[in-house]
């Protein structure tokens, strides 16, 4: 029987990637395939009824998923995830010229963030401030910016679209990646230096490659090993990795998921036994 | 690893949005991986984009920590750069003495002598191996060829007076619309051959490229004459165009080369010679003047591929050779010459209707088929063929000429 692993396909790319690793398995002795998901919640699902045997999560999709399998008695592992998936930060951004300095200057102001499922551009950041004493639409107003919901931000483009009302005036703060501060500095979304960053929440974890109960420990250590034994040196490893945003896989880890999941108590987006109890705003 | 004496770089109010990257990729250069670059600067969001820039490449931050005043961060070198040029290798040579015998596919339409990253697409060019595409002349009959590139408007004095008896004015339109067809298998065949080749070939490739354009231009001129006074295109016979099909469908390299370049072009030398001589008009000579230059090039590069090639590869006669049987048998039962060319020809030689003028020109047609055969003999033989299998193998040429 193939190790069937889901993946959500917020872009193209992802069959290469996914199509391309399935052929280097066959060709270490690994009977691997995937589906894909038009968003994570059904992803998830699937895996939590075993119906797939693995997931390519994102951060929420693996808080969801870690609760489902508390909730239900079965073993969720966070198998590997990129060396790129560590230690991310999230900025709070304001225009260069604007009298803010602190995030507590932001009380009373607009603040763009991306969609509503967003781990790092909404959700992580949002909480950020309220632990800063701005509480969501009562100190500060917040812009949501939904593109892609379902693909817990995956698409960049509602981040970028805040990044877009930050340059335009529209709002006083925007939140984003670093990596995507950079990337909107250096493509001229934000055009150089017209911007400041005045917050940066703690570090965070992205994605992972949750493995649920159906499969076998053994084929799991298999999986694992065969997916740390990667090389970047490969030249047919190589491509992927380049497309896939990496440069080695690493074990998994749950140590940095705990913003998250701060943030998704905070705004009821799942409950504790894994429903999504997250309101209407919220349909993938 | 701590290393208070890490060398320091200074990006002064540089940011990552303006390039700040290049000098800190510059200082890691020369790093092992795992030693540390200590990094200054002033802009305001030099860590945040310090630490995703670096993420991204496969690099670490640590803290400042203490030491050398200004820090604001450390880097950790890490080797994803190394890694991804690892296995690379130099695509032979720039120069013609780099020429490898057998360039990789997955090298592609990189330049020779570039550093090739491993992987990537293997392209389809089928002709990859040197022994079948390369010629030592190449080189020098390329750079020969690009200066000696014409300009048809120029190099022809196309308002020179052409005012001929109209027998004579269309002898030359339907010689001209018979070159124009023979010129025109001339440019496909290398165009067809050029793109089968694995550019590492650059000289042939270049080469090729060159003649087509060269036939490109003979079509030009050869119709521009035909045209001159206003008349309409000559005759184009089925027997004509069934010998030079012939020649499209030859797939080998070599033997393609040898039927187009070394027989057929080497016999035109003789007609374009002939037609010079002949020419009626000063267009007219120019015109085939100009054409049999290049013509000449493309016979030695032709020659001087199959020298190299038959000094590789003993059995490269044997296939010569059937080629050309193969080539008669398929012509054997058509009717070769174009009637009408012949006819023109002799007329383009006799110039008036008289019996005499008229067996001069016959006469001296005959002695151009003579010298055309004298020369696929004298060719046949700087290739290795014995003279007696050298005639055989001419007298086999097709009657159409190319």
């Amino acid at each position: 029987m193939a190790l069937l692993m889901g993946a959500v396909a917020y872009d193209p790319k992802v069959v290469t990637i996914w199509a391309g690793f399935r052929s280097w398995f066959a060709d270490q002795g690994l009977d691997f395939d995937f589906v894909l998901y038009s968003h994570y919640e059904r992803q998830v699902e699937d895996l939590a009824a075993g119906r797939i045997d693995a997931a390519w999560n994102s951060p929420l999709a693996w808080i969801r998923t870690e609760r489902l399998a508390a909730a239900h008695n079965w073993r969720a592992t966070p198998l590997v995830m990129r060396d790129t998936d560590r230690d991310l930060t999230s900025v709070i951004v304001v225009r260069s010229d604007s009298p803010f300095h602190d995030v507590a200057d932001l009380k009373g102001e607009t603040i763009a963030v991306g969609a509503v499922d967003s781990p790092q551009a909404t959700m992580i950041p949002v909480s950020f401030l309220r632990a800063a004493g701005l509480r969501p639409e009562v100190d500060t107003m917040i812009r949501r910016h939904d593109v892609g919901v379902g693909l817990h931000g995956d698409h960049i483009g509602g981040e970028r679209d805040a990044a877009r009302a930050l340059a335009a005036g529209t709002v006083s703060a925007a939140c984003m990646t670093d990596t995507n501060h950079l990337l909107f500095g250096r493509e001229g979304t934000l055009s150089a230096g017209s911007t400041r960053v005045i917050a940066r929440t703690e570090s965070f974890d992205h994605c992972n490659l949750s493995v649920g109960a159906s499969m076998p420990e053994d084929d799991m250590r298999r999986f694992g090993d065969l997916l740390l034994s990667m090389s970047y040196t490969d030249p047919r490893v190589r491509p992927l990795f380049d497309l896939e945003g990496l440069t080695t896989w690493l074990p998994g880890r749950t140590s940095g998921y705990a913003a998250l999941a701060t943030a998704v108590d905070e705004t009821d987006f799942y409950d504790s036994a894994g429903g999504v109890t997250a309101g209407e705003e919220y349909a993938p | 690893m701590s290393t208070p004496s890490a060398p320091v770089i200074d990006l002064e109010d540089l940011g990552f949005e303006q390039g700040a990257h290049l000098l800190i990729q510059r200082a890691l250069r020369d790093l092992p991986p795992g030693d540390e670059l200590a990094v200054t600067g002033s802009d305001p969001a030099l860590v945040v984009h310090l630490e995703a820039w670096c993420r991204q490449f496969g690099h670490r931050v640590h803290d400042p920590g203490g030491g050398a005043e200004g820090v604001r961060a450390r880097v950790v070198r890490g080797h994803t750069d190394l890694n991804r040029w690892s296995a690379a290798e130099r695509a032979g040579g720039p120069g013609s003495n780099g020429v490898v015998e057998n360039p990789a596919p997955h090298w592609g339409l990189a330049a020779r002598g570039a550093l090739i990253e491993q992987g990537g697409p293997e392209l389809p060019f089928d002709l990859t191996e040197r022994k079948l595409v390369w010629a030592d002349i190449a080189p020098n009959l390329y750079a020969t060829a690009v200066s000696a590139q014409w300009n048809p408007d120029e190099a022809v004095q196309w308002e020179a007076e052409v005012a001929l008896p109209d027998e004579v004015e269309r002898a030359v339109v339907q010689i001209m619309t018979y070159l124009v067809e023979n010129e025109q298998a001339a440019l496909v065949i290398p165009a067809r051959l050029l793109s089968r080749i694995h550019p590492h070939f650059r000289e042939v490739v270049q080469l090729l490229a060159v003649q087509a354009a060269d036939e490109a231009r003979h079509v030009e001129v050869f119709t521009r004459r035909a045209l001159l006074k206003g008349g309409e295109m000559g005759t184009s016979a089925v027997s004509g165009r069934e010998s030079l099909a012939t020649l499209l469908t030859e797939p080998d390299f070599s033997l393609a080369s040898f039927l187009l370049s070394v027989l057929g072009e080497g016999s035109f030398l003789n007609l374009l010679s002939f037609l010079d001589r002949y020419a009626p008009d000063p267009v007219t000579r120019q015109v085939t003047r100009l054409a049999r230059q290049d013509e000449a090039r493309h016979v030695a590069f032709g020659v001087g591929h199959l020298q190299y090639q038959s000094a590789v590869d003993p059995s490269l006669r044997t296939r010569l050779r059937a080629a050309v049987e193969r080539r008669h048998d398929a012509l054997v039962d058509t009717a070769g010459l174009n009637q009408d060319v012949f006819d023109a020809l002799v007329t383009l030689v006799a110039g008036e209707w008289t019996p005499q003028a008229v067996k001069r020109g016959y006469a001296e047609v005959q002695r151009l088929r003579t010298e055309m055969d004298e020369g696929r003999q004298h060719r046949l033989i700087r290739l290795g063929f014995p003279p007696d299998e050298a005639a055989d193998l001419s007298a086999l040429h097709t009657r159409n000429f190319m």
